[in-house]
């Protein structure tokens, strides 16, 4: 037991070296993350934008944070991908036969997953800076930015993880990602909720993405963020817990 | 005191309705060879995974380098290294990176040392900086083995790892697996092919519909073999005819 707390960060590092060789030899992954989502972003603001009223005058500045969303969305669908080969690979009963602690070889996967999907993220945010993308942010409201994505990555990585150790085929493991990916259209991420009919409405208000993305754009054009950014955090967490609970089951059951 | 390298008791395992293990008995002395014999679906892996503390058995006991495999999984650990059915190798990463990275997992000094030495002990030294996705069968079936060497385990399991490969590659799995042996390496195997067990092993067992019928050094399952029919048949029985004539019998009953 002693050995393997002594060597548990030295384990997790080779673990995140091995993840981080994997997606740097598969940058056409990093690529399909985010090709739709940047083609989602031209298509709205230079077909549908005009037409759109969101009482903010730059659009991109408005749609950002949804594509950001969506992107990691269909980003976890590779998470769980990479996870479900690796079961089918055996290497993670070799890991498992190994002195090593059994979760580094899960929470490597995890890194991975922040890591592609802050890839991903920072160059959506460079395309929209192309785009005409601007804030006034500061620092701090940056890093809050940064911090709640994460936890949604987070809180989205771990039903991935769910959905990859438990799958039975590679198509199976990247299914769960696609009501994600929708999610954004049904919030205030592309129109504002006002709009919409009300039972429609309704459920816009209230599911996560719509607080999230009301965070975010108020942390990015500066301004004061209201009950928000708590129910935003409270989903992300919430989530998170959720999904790691069963996912620690799901884990302890095929293993 | 001598410990039995691998000592089973009475191992019980179901999959849900499907009894797997009926009761499981057999021992393995340190640094032999000992192949366990059994067609598709006998329960080989099962065992293999209970003894690698990947499963837990729902009966009996086993203890692996004198550590009970359900209570010392840590232990049992530190003593075995697996090369599972099918090859458990990174195919992203190139064979020098595999065998680095299991050098760095086992927390040994020198990773880049261990793995130059592997890679030329198992001819990979041409192909070391490639990707094994570009690797043959047999390459990476080599690399696989190479991998469960990385430490110097004492106690190695390989199941099936003859399976797929062409006779050349095999006859090459053949000899690391004797090497081992010769360097007081108690190697654990499982197979299907009855020759492979006839090559390598000092005791061969046979499992059949969940228990071990029959366990011996391949000059006892010889004696098993009806004696009379040695007189009419020039050539000596065979494995494969001991194997389906004790099935035979079995089935009989
Ligand atoms: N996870 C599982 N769930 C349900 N049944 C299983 C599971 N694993 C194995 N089995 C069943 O248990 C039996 C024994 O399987 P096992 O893999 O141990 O056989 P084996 O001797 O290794 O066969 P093979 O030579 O094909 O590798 C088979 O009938 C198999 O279908
Ligand atoms: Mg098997």
């Amino acid at each position: 037991m002693e050995t393997i707390n002594k060597h548990y960060f030295s384990d997790m590092g080779v673990m995140l070296g091995r993840s981080m060789r994997h997606i740097l030899r598969s940058m056409d992954t990093i690529i399909t993350v985010t090709i739709t989502p940047i083609a989602m972003m031209l298509l709205f603001v230079y077909v549908l934008g005009g037409a759109i009223q969101t009482g903010m005058d730059n659009y991109v500045n408005y749609l950002l944070p949804g594509i950001l969303l969506m992107a990691i969305s269909s980003g976890i669908a590779y998470t769980s991908y990479r996870l479900f080969m690796d079961m089918q690979r055996g290497i993670f009963e070799r890991f498992h036969s190994m002195p090593i602690a059994r979760s580094a070889a899960l929470w490597g996967h995890v890194l991975t997953s922040l890591v592609s999907n802050a890839i991903s993220v920072v160059v959506i945010i460079l395309v929209a800076l192309l785009m005409g993308f601007r804030s006034s942010a500061g620092i701090l409201s940056w890093l809050a930015v940064a911090g709640i994505l994460a936890l949604f990555t987070l809180a989205l990585t771990w039903i991935a993880v769910i959905a990859g150790l438990s799958a039975t085929s590679v198509d199976g493991a990247g299914a769960f990602a696609y009501p994600l990916i929708f999610l954004p259209f049904i919030s205030s991420a592309f129109v504002p909720t006002e709009t919409m009919p009300s039972v429609v409405r309704a459920f816009a208000e209230n599911q996560p993405v719509t607080s999230i993305v009301n965070a975010i754009r108020a942390l990015l054009a500066g301004q004061l963020v209201g009950s928000d950014v708590w129910v935003a955090l409270a989903w992300c967490v919430g989530i998170m817990l959720v999904a790691y609970f069963f996912a620690m089951r799901v884990y302890k059951k095929r293993m | 005191m001598q410990t039995n390298a691998i000592q089973v008791n009475g191992l019980h395992k179901s999959y849900k309705q499907l009894q797997v293990l009926k009761g499981v008995d057999f021992e393995v002395q340190n640094g032999s060879i000992f192949a366990l014999l059994g067609s598709n679906g006998a329960g080989k892996t099962t065992i293999v995974k209970i003894l690698t503390t990947l499963l837990e058995q729902d009966g009996g006991t086993a203890a692996v380098n004198g550590f009970d495999v359900a209570s010392k999984p840590d232990n049992v650990r530190q003593s075995i290294s697996l090369t599972g059915q099918f090859a458990a190798v990174d195919e992203i990463l190139t064979g020098r990176e595999n065998l680095i990275m299991i050098a760095r997992l086992r927390h040994l000094d020198n990773p880049r040392q261990i793995s130059d030495d592997l890679l030329n002990r198992f001819s990979l030294n041409d192909a070391a900086d490639r990707r094994v996705s570009t690797y043959s069968g047999g390459m990476r079936r080599r690399l696989d083995i190479a991998m469960s060497l990385v430490g110097k385990p004492q106690i190695i399991f390989l199941d099936e790892p003859t399976t797929g490969l062409d006779p050349e590659a095999r006859l090459e799995v053949w000899k690391i697996v004797k090497e081992l042996a010769n360097n007081g390496t108690t190697v654990f195997l499982t197979t299907q092919y009855l020759d492979e067990a006839e090559q390598l092993a000092n005791r061969i067992a046979i499992l059949h519909e969940g228990k071990i019928i029959a366990n011996g050094t391949l000059a006892d399952l010889k004696k098993l073999f009806p004696p009379a029919k040695v007189e009419y048949i020039e050539k000596q029985p065979n494995l494969e005819e001991i194997f389906l004539a004790i099935i035979g019998k079995k089935e009989k009953i």
